[in-house]
């Protein structure tokens, strides 16, 4: 069965005032993906995703989401913002942050159904937070964070889940976590996560695209052997490098 | 003391003091989670003016300045929704602005006797019945407003970017929440003044976040605490004769210092 396109952008030019941000980009990532965005900071990573959520104004080229026009279908898009630890003291549970992910809120007088609290639930134990729904969120860790804000873009049972450095300001046994989760949810959807953590993003990530005002593209499965060929440790600027220089 | 109770004016001030508790309350929590403090501190000064306009032209107060607050206020929200840098200057400008307007327009009232005090302090025991009246009509259409609109004002107050992802109208509900306290702060003049009101927006939301774990909680709490606190500086300020603000404040700021040394010490 041919798997279908998720997402297809093509000839997309980018600009902020007179500099050009993207040039020429063209890709398509199919179903059940796991992506990874890399690339060096200024690189064009966060407004390629700030395009395709549809907060940047496409400027020229287009971005089809489920072969459709984006516009009417960035609903269909589970998006985990970059842990920025903005509100930490905010007065509100992990249950509350979790049905935030409603689409079309629903209005019930201070509440919520009982059917949205049975689904906060069935999310919050896709990522292994369940025992925390009650906890205030200034209470968790910013590995247990990020967790719940996946669980948050889960809420509305997306296709896709759009993660923007979800490890950034995280421990390491905390990053193994979250990306251990992003690993068992790619069983039933595409992940596209930008990251720095080149080399533990590789481990996991299928595709790779490097981007740097233009794309480059990595299939990772067949690069995933070459790694294991050596032994020696790999350098992450080195890496990053390689992968920017090579058209495999 | 029980006798004093019979008074009409007496129960109008218990009436407007507690009305005015619940209203500071709720809105006072959204002003807090959503860093809109000094905001306020700007729109109460700049309800200054209204009172100036209200002065020389001899409009109905409540009403009037309500209304010139609500103008101050879309237009702050307009100016800084955007560019949050802005906001500092905003609110130094309507600030000082709307004061220096009151006070000249206030100057220039023929025959104009009334002390401006009291509308920076409060005069309680001044409400009227009507008074009463607006600030229950009030309190009724922020309690509904809060109630109908919970999960958008939530959303948009927690993560205002990923709100507007989600199709919440972020915009509109940042004006909502500033529109209302505006309304909240020239209700508040005659309990407490247009200075105090902003230890009244924040004191006792301030006690309530040690122990309340969501949004809907912290008001509750909160307008538990401000009624008792009320209550207790109308008491303090009947007993030893003094104003009835600054009463209210004492017996706030004294409980959140408690409730903030007892923290410490257990922490």
């Amino acid at each position: 069965m041919q798997l279908k396109n998720i997402i297809e952008v093509s000839n997309l030019n980018f600009s902020y005032e007179k500099q050009k941000v993207l040039e020429n980009i063209n890709f398509k990532i199919r179903e059940n993906d796991f992506l990874t965005i890399i690339g060096p900071n200024g690189g064009g990573k966060s407004t390629l995703l700030k395009l395709i959520l549809g907060i940047n104004d496409l400027q020229e080229g287009s971005i089809k989401i489920f072969e459709k026009n984006y516009i009417n279908q960035i609903q269909k898009i589970g998006y985990v913002p970059q842990n920025t630890n903005i509100n930490l003291n905010f007065p509100i549970t992990v249950l509350e942050v979790v049905m935030m992910g409603q689409n079309n809120l629903q209005k019930r007088l201070f509440g919520y159904k009982k059917d949205e609290k049975e689904r906060a639930y069935e999310v919050l134990r896709k990522v292994n937070m369940e025992d925390s729904a009650k906890n205030k969120i200034s209470n968790l860790s910013g590995g247990q964070r990020q967790r719940v804000l996946i669980a948050r873009a889960l809420f509305s049972t997306p296709k896709i889940l759009l993660l923007d450095e979800p490890t950034s300001n995280i421990d390491i046994s905390g990053c193994e976590q979250i990306y251990s989760t992003l690993e068992e949810l790619n069983k039933e959807i595409t992940v596209i996560v930008v990251s720095h953590d080149i080399s533990v993003i590789l481990k996991y990530a299928s595709k790779a695209f490097y981007i740097n005002k233009k794309l480059t593209y990595h299939d990772l499965t067949t690069m995933k052997d070459e790694f294991k060929s050596i032994d020696s440790h790999i350098c992450e600027i080195e890496l990053l490098e390689m992968l920017g220089r090579c058209r495999c | 003391m029980l006798e004093l109770l019979s008074y009409s004016f007496i129960q109008n001030a218990l009436l407007a003091g507690v009305i005015v508790s619940i209203i500071t309350a709720i809105i006072g929590t959204l002003v807090v989670v959503n860093k809109m403090v000094f905001l306020s501190g700007g729109i109460a000064h700049s309800a200054y003016g209204g009172i100036g306009l209200t002065i020389y032209f001899g409009l109905p107060m409540l009403l009037s300045t309500s209304l010139f607050c609500i103008a101050v206020t879309v237009l702050i929200a307009m100016a800084s929704y955007k560019n949050r840098e802005n906001l500092d200057i905003m609110i130094g400008l309507t600030w000082s602005v709307g004061m220096s307007f009151g006070i000249i327009l206030a100057d220039l009232t023929p025959g104009y006797q009334t002390d401006l005090m009291s509308y920076l302090f409060g005069s309680l025991l001044a409400v009227s019945t009507e008074d009463v009246y607006y600030m229950a009509s009030l309190l009724f259409i922020i309690f509904l407003i809060v109630a109908v609109f919970y999960r958008d004002i939530l959303a948009v107050s927690y993560d205002r970017e990923y709100a507007n992802l989600r199709g919440i109208k972020t915009k509109f509900f940042y004006i909502l929440i500033l529109v209302l306290s505006s309304l909240t702060i020239v209700i508040s003049i005659k309990v407490v003044g247009l200075i105090l009101v902003i230890a009244l927006l924040t004191i006792p939301i301030y006690i309530s976040s040690f122990f309340c774990k969501n949004l809907l909680s912290m008001m509750i709490t909160s307008a538990i605490l401000s009624i008792i606190f009320t209550l207790i500086g109308l008491t303090v300020s009947y007993q030893f004769d003094i104003s009835s603000g600054p009463s209210i404040i004492m017996s706030s700021s004294l409980c959140a210092l408690i409730v903030f040394i007892f923290k410490g010490i257990k922490k």
